[in-house]
C-alpha cells in the first residue's frame, strides 16, 4: 500500500452505525479536501450481529477496490467484540486500535495481546448517553478517530458534519447540536 | 486539495448506485420502468423518490418483475418517449426475451447495470456473469471501473443509444462500486442536460402524422436484411462513441475512449481486465514500475461493440498478456474477453503475444493486489522462456477440491 494512504477498519453491531460512521467520515474526510472511500462488508444484516466497515484515505485518487486486511486504525464500537471477533487481525506494531471503554489503554492493550502505545480509548457510550441521550456511539468515535489519526482538521470535519446532519435532523435541531458535541467531546477525551 | 476537472463541476462523496440515480435524475428521462434487485436496488429506488417529491418530471412505471420492466420501457421507447430502467443479475435474466426485442426494434433505451453473479447457488455479489450472457443480444456495453466512470458513462449513453439507434447498458462492478463511496464530480443540471439534448425520434408509435408499424412479422424475405442492419449499427457505433466521448471531454474534460490504455505504450506484459479490478491492477502496474519492469494494462470500457482492430494494434507489441474474465462460459474451452481478444489478435495477423485467461472474482471472491502480481509475475516467466503459456483457463483464488 501507498505510504500516503490511510487504512481504517471499523468494528460495530448491526444497528450500532459501524456503516453510517465510516460514510459520515468519509464525506468529512472529503470536505477537508482528501480522496477518501467508504464500505461496509455485506454479511448478513441482523440487529446486534458483528458487522464491519472500511475507510480509506488519500492525497491522491484511490484506484485500488480491494478488500482491507491491514487497517491502519481500527476502531471499535462495542467492546465485547473484542472477545468474539479477531479484531487485531493484519494489524502491525505501528497500527492504531480505539476502543469505545470505560477501561484504561493498559487493561485493553494487555486483553488484545499488544502494546499499550497502539490503544486509545474512549467511553464513547457514555459521551454518547450524556449529549445524544442514546447510546450510538459512532458519532463520537469519529472524533476520536479524526484526533489519533492527526493529520486531519477536526474543524472541517465538524462543519462538514454538521451541514449533513442539519439536511437530515432539520426539525430536531437538539439531535444536530448533540452530535456535534459527542464528536467534540471524544476528539478531546480520547487518551492512550 | 482536490480540485474539479470541470470549472462549474461539484465534488461530492456518493456511492456507484448514488451517483447513477444522479445521473439518471439530470437526464430526466420521459419513463422509467424498473423492479427492485440487490446490489441494483438503490438506484430505482433513489430514483422513485425524485418522481415521488416532484424533482423529476418522469413517468416511474412500479412493475411486478424485470421481464415487464423491459416491456414497458421498450413500449415507452416506442412511443416516442426517452425510456430507461436499471437491474441487475436474476433481473437482466428475467429480461432475456425482451432484450433481444428492444434491439431488434432499433430502440435507445439505457439502464443501468450493476454487475452480479448468476443463480445458482445464489449469491448476491459482484461478477459479470449477468451482462456477459448478454454480450450477443445486441445490446451497447458499457463497463465502469468506479462510480465517477459509471456516472459519466451513463451521460454519455443516452446520447450514445439516440444516436447510434441501439439499446445501451452501463454497468458497474456489484457492491465493489455499487455500494462503495467514493469521491465524483458532478455536474450542474443544466449543462448535463444541455450535453444530451432533446430526444427527436425520427419515427415513434405516438406521431399520428407519420404512422408506421414496429414488430411486425419478418420471414425469409427480409429478417436477414434486418438482422444484418443491426449488426451494422453496432459496428458504426464505434465512431458514435467516439464521438460523444471527444465532445463529453470537450465539455466536461473527462477523456474516455473505447478502452483505457494504461502504460501500455512499452509494455512487455499485459493484464486485459474489465471494470473494477482494472483500478486495483493499476496500483500493481506502478509497483512493478518502479521496480523497473515494464507491465501495462489494458481496460476495456466498451466491450458491445467489441474494439477488435484498436485493441489489436495496441496489443501486438506485448510479449505476454493475461485475459482476466470475472464470468466464465461454461464452454469447455475459453471464457468470454479471452475469446473476443484471441480473435481479434488472430484476425489482424498479431501472432506474436503468448495468452493466458484467467478467471477470477466469481460471487464477489476477493481479487487484491498480491492476486494481480502474481499474474504479472507469471507473465515475466513466459516471457524469460521459465514458464510455458497454458493454453486452458487458469482460475485464480479458488479451491479446485
Amino acid at each position: 500500500m501507498s505510504a500516503k494512504m490511510i487504512e481504517v477498519r471499523w468494528h460495530g453491531r448491526g444497528g450500532q452505525g459501524a456503516k453510517t460512521a465510516a460514510l459520515l467520515f468519509a464525506e468529512a474526510v472529503l470536505a477537508t479536501g482528501k480522496y477518501i472511500q467508504a464500505f461496509p462488508e455485506y454479511g448478513p444484516e441482523r440487529m446486534g450481529a458483528p458487522v464491519q466497515s472500511f475507510n480509506r484515505i488519500s492525497e491522491e485518487p484511490i484506484t485500488i477496490h480491494s478488500g482491507i486486511t491491514n487497517p491502519n486504525y481500527v476502531v471499535i464500537l462495542d467492546p465485547s467484540l473484542m472477545e468474539s471477533v479477531p479484531v487485531t487481525e493484519g494489524i502491525g506494531k505501528e497500527d492504531k486500535v480505539i476502543v469505545n471503554t470505560s477501561f484504561g489503554a493498559a487493561e485493553i492493550a494487555q486483553k488484545l495481546g499488544i502494546n499499550a502505545s497502539q490503544v486509545y480509548v474512549v467511553n464513547a457510550s457514555q459521551i454518547a448517553v450524556e449529549t445524544i441521550g442514546k447510546n450510538i456511539p459512532n458519532t463520537p468515535m469519529l472524533g476520536a478517530l479524526v484526533k489519533v489519526i492527526g493529520t486531519l482538521d477536526i474543524n472541517g470535519v465538524l462543519e462538514d458534519t454538521k451541514v449533513k446532519l442539519t439536511a437530515k435532523f432539520r426539525h430536531k435541531p437538539e439531535v444536530i447540536e448533540g452530535n456535534l458535541t459527542s464528536i467534540k467531546r471524544a476528539f478531546d477525551e480520547v487518551k492512550n | 486539495m482536490i480540485k474539479t476537472v470541470y470549472s462549474k463541476g461539484k465534488l461530492v462523496a456518493k456511492t456507484g448506485n448514488e451517483v447513477m440515480a444522479e445521473a439518471m435524475r439530470q437526464i430526466e428521462p420521459d419513463v422509467v420502468a424498473a423492479y427492485p434487485i440487490t446490489p441494483a436496488t438503490e438506484i430505482v429506488q433513489i430514483f422513485s423518490q425524485f418522481v415521488a417529491d416532484g424533482t423529476v418530471k418522469s413517468e416511474y412505471v412500479a412493475v411486478e418483475s424485470e421481464h415487464s420492466a423491459m416491456s414497458a420501457t421498450i413500449a415507452a421507447s416506442a412511443a416516442g418517449a426517452r425510456a430507461m430502467t436499471g437491474t441487475s443479475s436474476q433481473g437482466l435474466s428475467l429480461m432475456w426475451e425482451m432484450l433481444y426485442i428492444a434491439s431488434g426494434l432499433r430502440l435507445p433505451i439505457v439502464m443501468a447495470e450493476v454487475n452480479r453473479a448468476i443463480s445458482a447457488p445464489i449469491n448476491i455479489h459482484g461478477d459479470q456473469s449477468d451482462t456477459m450472457g448478454a454480450r450477443d443480444a445486441g445490446w451497447i456495453q458499457i463497463y465502469s471501473e468506479n462510480s465517477q466512470e459509471a456516472y459519466d458513462n451513463m451521460i454519455q449513453a443516452t446520447r450514445i443509444a439516440e444516436k447510434a439507434k441501439l439499446p445501451t447498458l452501463v454497468t458497474t462492478d456489484g457492491f465493489i462500486i455499487s455500494h462503495c463511496m467514493e469521491v465524483v464530480e458532478t455536474y450542474p443540471d443544466v449543462d448535463v442536460k444541455a450535453f444530451i439534448g432533446e430526444y427527436k425520434p425520427d419515427r415513434y408509435l405516438l406521431d399520428t402524422k407519420k404512422p408506421y408499424t414496429l414488430g411486425s412479422i419478418d420471414l425469409q424475405d427480409y429478417y436477414f436484411e434486418h438482422r444484418y442492419q443491426l449488426a451494422q449499427a453496432m459496428r458504426d457505433a464505434r465512431n458514435i462513441i467516439l464521438d460523444v466521448a471527444k465532445d463529453f471531454e470537450k465539455t466536461f474534460g473527462r477523456k474516455y475512449e473505447l478502452y483505457e490504455k494504461y502504460m501500455l505504450d512499452d509494455a512487455e506484459i499485459a493484464i486485459v481486465v474489465i471494470g473494477s479490478t482494472a483500478g486495483t491492477a493499476k496500483v500493481v502496474v506502478k509497483e512493478l514500475r518502479e521496480k523497473g519492469i515494464k507491465a501495462g494494462l489494458l481496460k476495456i470500457r466498451i466491450y458491445r461493440p467489441f474494439p477488435a482492430e484498436q485493441i489489436a494494434k495496441d496489443l501486438a507489441h506485448v510479449k505476454a498478456i493475461a485475459v482476466m474474465d470475472r464470468a466464465d462460459s461454461c464452454s469447455g474451452a475459453f471464457a468470454p474477453v479471452y475469446s473476443d481478444i484471441t480473435a481479434s489478435l488472430y484476425a489482424a495477423g498479431v501472432t506474436n503475444p503468448k495468452i493466458v485467461n484467467y478467471v477470477y472474482g466469481l460471487g464477489g471472491r476477493e481479487i487484491n493486489t498480491e492476486h494481480i502480481a502474481k499474474v504479472y509475475e507469471t507473465l515475466s516467466r513466459i516471457v524469460s522462456g521459465a514458464e510455458k503459456p497454458s493454453n486452458m483457463v487458469e482460475y485464480i483464488n479458488v479451491r479446485k477440491k
